[in-house]
C-alpha cells in the first residue's frame, strides 16, 4: 500500500499561461472604465444648460446597450428593438396618465416587466427563424404594436400620444421639474449605471460566454449540447426588459409618450448608434450615442438634408470599411501604433 | 347586387395595387434568393426610377411608355454600378453589414432627391387613353387599374417564361437552389447576379412609375413602403417569382378590403397575417426550405 499523501487543501489550479491569465482577467474592471461615468458627472457640473440633452444621451446609451446584448453578443439581427422601448414607455405612460401608478422606480420595473413579457412571447416564436425571416418578424411585431397603440386611441391617445404625465418624486423627495432637469439627469444616470453593471456582469458570466459562442458558431454550440434556443430566448427577454427600462425612462423624463417610441425610425437609429460605436463590446453604445446624438443635435436641426446625406455616407463607409465601429477603428489604429513602435 | 359590385371593386382595386407591388418586389425577391443579400435599398431604386419617369414626362414631355423605358434603363444602369462598387464586397458579409449599407443608401437617395428635385410630392399626368372608366360589362371600373392588372400579369408571365425557357433563367434557378453547385458547374454567378440585379432594379423603377398614381412619389417613398416590399418578398418566398406574384396580389386585396372596412388601423391585420404565415412557413408560401 503506498504511503498516504499528506492532506492538501483543495486550491484552484494556478493559472500560469499568459492566454489563460488574460482570459481569467477579462472581466476585471480596468481604470478607463470609470471614464464614462466621470464624464457624465463632469457634464452635470460643467454644462448644466444641456442637461436635457444629457438625459437624452443617457437613455440612448441604455437603449443601445440593450440592443448590444441581443445583437452584439448573441448575434440576433433585429430591426424591431423599438417594440420593447415603446412597450416600456407606454406602460409607464399609461400608468401615470390614468393615475394608476406614478412612483418612478417601481414604474420602471413594471415597464421592464411588460417589455420582458413581449420579448419572451415574441422571442419564443421568432427565434425559431433566422436571416431575412427573423428580420421581417422583428419589424412586423414592432409595427403591430405601433398599429395597436394607434388603434387603442381611447387609452393611448393614438397619434397624439399621452402628454403631461405626472410622475411622483424619486424616493418621495426629488421632483421632476420640467425647467430644471437636474433630477431627471441624475436619476437617469443612476438607472443607466445599475443596468450597465447588470449587463457587464451578465456578458462576462458563463451565460454571456455561451451567447458569444452562439453568435460565433451556432453549429458548434449545438454540438456541445448548449441549449441554444433557450439561451437566445432568455437573452432576448433580458434585452427587451432593458430596452423597456430605457423606454420607461424616456417617458418619465420627457413626461410624454407618443407613437414615435414604437417607430421603425427609432429602431433604425438605435442600430446605427450601436454600430457606429462598435457592437459586442458594451462601450460602443457610449461612444456611438455621444457621437451620433451630438452630431444630430447640432447638425440635424440646421441642415436636415445634409445631415441625412452625411449619415447615409457614414453608414456606407462603416459597412464597407469599419465594421467594428469607432471603437474597433481605434483599436486597430492603437495596434498599428504599438507595432510601429515595436519595430525599429 | 350592390354587395357583389362592391366586392368586385375591392378585388379589382386590390389586384391593381398588388400588381404594382409585384412589379416593384420581384427583383428584390430574385436577388435576395440568388445572393442572400438583404437589399433594403430596393425601394430606393423604385423611387429613383419613379422620379426619372415622372420628370421625363413632366419636364421633357416624353410619353408614358417611353418614360417607363427610360426609367428602366437609367435605374438598371445606376444599380449595376452600385452593385459592382458597393454591394459586391459585402456578399459574404453578415446580414447586419448588408442592412447597414442599404439603410445608408436609402438615406443617400432620400437626401439626394430632396436636394436635387425637392421635398414636395410629384404629380403624374396619365395619358388620356389610360384615364377614365372602362366598361367591363357588369360594371365600370377605372381603366388604369385594369391596365395595371394586365401589365402585372404580362410581366409575371414574361418573367416566368424567361425563367423556365431560357438559358439564363435555368442558370438563375440553379443558383437559387444551390449556389456552390452552380458555381462548380461553371455558371458565372457573379455576372449572373449583376444582370439579375440590374433587371430587378429596372423592374422596380417601372413599378415605381406605375405606382405614382396611387402611392404618390416623394423622397420618403423609399422608407414608407419598404415594409410592404419586404412582406411581399418574405411571404412569397425568396427567389420565387410566382410566389411574389401571389403574395403581392393577396396583400393588395387584403389591404384594400381592410382599408375600406376598417379604415382605422386595419393594416394591423396585414402584420398579424405576415407573422402567422412566416411562423407556419418561415420560407414563405412558395420558397424552398433552406438546408
Amino acid at each position: 500500500m503506498p504511503p498516504r499523501q499528506p492532506h492538501t487543501p483543495l486550491l484552484p489550479p494556478r493559472i500560469t499561461h499568459p492566454a489563460a491569465q488574460a482570459l481569467a482577467r477579462r472581466h476585471r474592471l480596468r481604470w478607463w472604465e470609470v471614464l464614462p461615468w466621470a464624464a457624465a458627472i463632469l457634464f452635470y457640473f460643467v454644462v448644466p444648460d444641456y442637461l436635457g440633452f444629457g438625459t437624452e444621451l443617457l437613455i440612448a446609451v441604455l437603449f443601445a446597450l440593450s440592443l448590444d446584448l441581443a445583437l452584439g453578443y448573441a448575434g440576433i439581427v433585429t430591426l424591431g428593438q423599438a417594440a420593447f422601448f415603446g412597450t416600456g414607455a407606454y406602460t409607464v405612460g399609461l400608468l401615470a396618465f390614468h393615475g394608476i401608478w406614478t412612483e418612478p422606480i417601481t414604474s420602471l420595473l413594471i415597464g421592464a416587466l411588460a417589455a420582458a413579457v413581449v420579448g419572451l412571447l415574441s422571442g419564443l416564436v421568432l427565434l425559431r427563424t433566422g436571416g431575412l425571416t427573423l428580420l421581417m418578424l422583428t419589424i412586423c411585431i414592432m409595427e403591430l404594436l405601433e398599429q395597436a397603440a394607434n388603434m387603442a386611441h381611447d387609452y393611448t391617445g393614438g397619434f397624439d400620444g399621452l402628454a403631461s404625465l405626472a410622475i411622483a418624486p424619486v424616493f418621495g423627495v426629488f421632483e421632476f421639474n420640467p425647467l430644471y432637469l437636474n433630477t431627471q439627469f441624475l436619476y437617469s444616470l443612476a438607472v443607466v449605471l445599475v443596468c450597465f453593471l447588470f449587463l457587464r456582469t451578465l456578458v462576462y458570466s458563463p451565460f454571456g460566454q455561451s451567447l458569444t459562442g452562439i453568435r460565433e458558431n451556432l453549429l458548434r454550440m449545438h454540438a456541445v449540447g448548449s441549449p441554444v434556443r433557450r439561451r437566445l430566448v432568455i437573452c432576448y427577454t433580458i434585452s427587451a426588459a432593458i430596452a423597456g427600462v430605457a423606454g420607461g425612462l424616456w417617458a418619465q423624463t420627457n413626461a410624454y409618450v407618443n407613437l414615435s417610441v414604437l417607430s421603425l425610425d427609432r429602431a433604425a437609429t438605435v442600430l446605427i448608434v450601436l454600430i457606429l460605436g462598435g457592437y459586442g463590446r458594451l462601450y460602443g453604445a457610449f461612444i456611438g450615442a455621444v457621437v451620433y446624438l451630438t452630431l444630430e443635435h447640432f447638425l440635424a436641426r440646421i441642415y436636415p438634408t445634409a445631415w441625412q446625406l452625411g449619415l447615409g455616407v457614414l453608414l456606407v463607409l462603416i459597412a464597407l470599411f469599419a465594421r467594428n465601429g469607432i471603437l474597433g477603428l481605434g483599436e486597430t489604429l492603437w495596434r498599428r501604433y504599438l507595432q510601429w513602435r515595436a519595430s525599429p | 347586387m350592390d354587395f357583389a359590385v362592391d366586392l368586385a371593386g375591392i378585388v379589382l382595386g386590390g389586384l391593381s395595387a398588388g400588381s404594382v407591388l409585384f412589379v416593384v418586389s420581384v427583383g428584390l425577391s430574385v436577388t435576395m434568393g440568388l445572393m442572400g443579400f438583404v437589399n433594403l435599398a430596393h425601394g430606393a431604386f423604385a423611387m429613383f426610377g419613379g422620379y426619372v419617369i415622372v420628370l421625363a414626362m413632366n419636364s421633357a414631355h416624353i410619353d408614358f411608355a417611353a418614360a417607363l423605358a427610360i426609367g428602366f434603363v437609367a435605374t438598371a444602369a445606376l444599380s449595376v454600378v452600385l452593385e459592382r462598387v458597393l454591394y459586391r464586397p459585402l456578399y459574404r458579409a453578415g446580414e447586419l453589414d448588408q442592412v447597414l449599407l442599404t439603410i445608408g443608401l436609402i438615406f443617400i437617395f432620400i437626401a439626394g432627391i430632396t436636394i436635387v428635385v425637392g421635398p414636395e410630392s410629384q404629380p403624374l399626368e396619365l395619358p388620356s387613353t389610360l384615364g377614365g372608366q372602362l366598361n367591363l360589362g357588369f360594371m365600370h371600373y377605372r381603366t388604369y387599374s385594369i391596365f395595371l392588372i394586365v401589365i402585372g400579369f404580362l410581366i409575371v408571365f414574361g418573367i416566368w417564361l424567361a425563367f423556365e425557357r431560357t438559358r439564363i433563367g435555368a442558370q438563375i434557378r440553379a443558383t437559387v437552389d444551390n449556389r456552390r453547385m452552380a458555381e462548380s458547374l461553371g455558371i458565372n454567378v457573379d455576372r449572373l447576379f449583376a444582370i439579375t440585379f440590374a433587371f430587378g432594379s429596372g423592374m422596380a423603377a417601372i413599378g415605381g412609375g406605375l405606382g405614382v398614381e396611387f402611392l404618390g412619389l416623394d423622397p420618403q417613398y423609399a422608407l414608407k413602403y419598404l415594409v410592404y416590399f419586404l412582406i411581399a418578398v418574405s411571404v412569397g418566398g425568396l427567389g420565387s417569382v410566382v410566389g411574389v406574384y401571389c403574395a403581392s396580389l393577396l396583400l393588395g386585396v387584403l389591404d384594400f378590403a381592410l382599408k375600406l372596412y376598417l379604415p382605422k388601423g386595419g393594416t394591423i391585420f396585414i402584420y398579424v397575417f405576415t407573422i402567422l404565415l412566416l411562423l407556419w412557413r418561415p420560407q414563405g408560401l412558395f420558397g424552398r426550405r433552406e438546408t
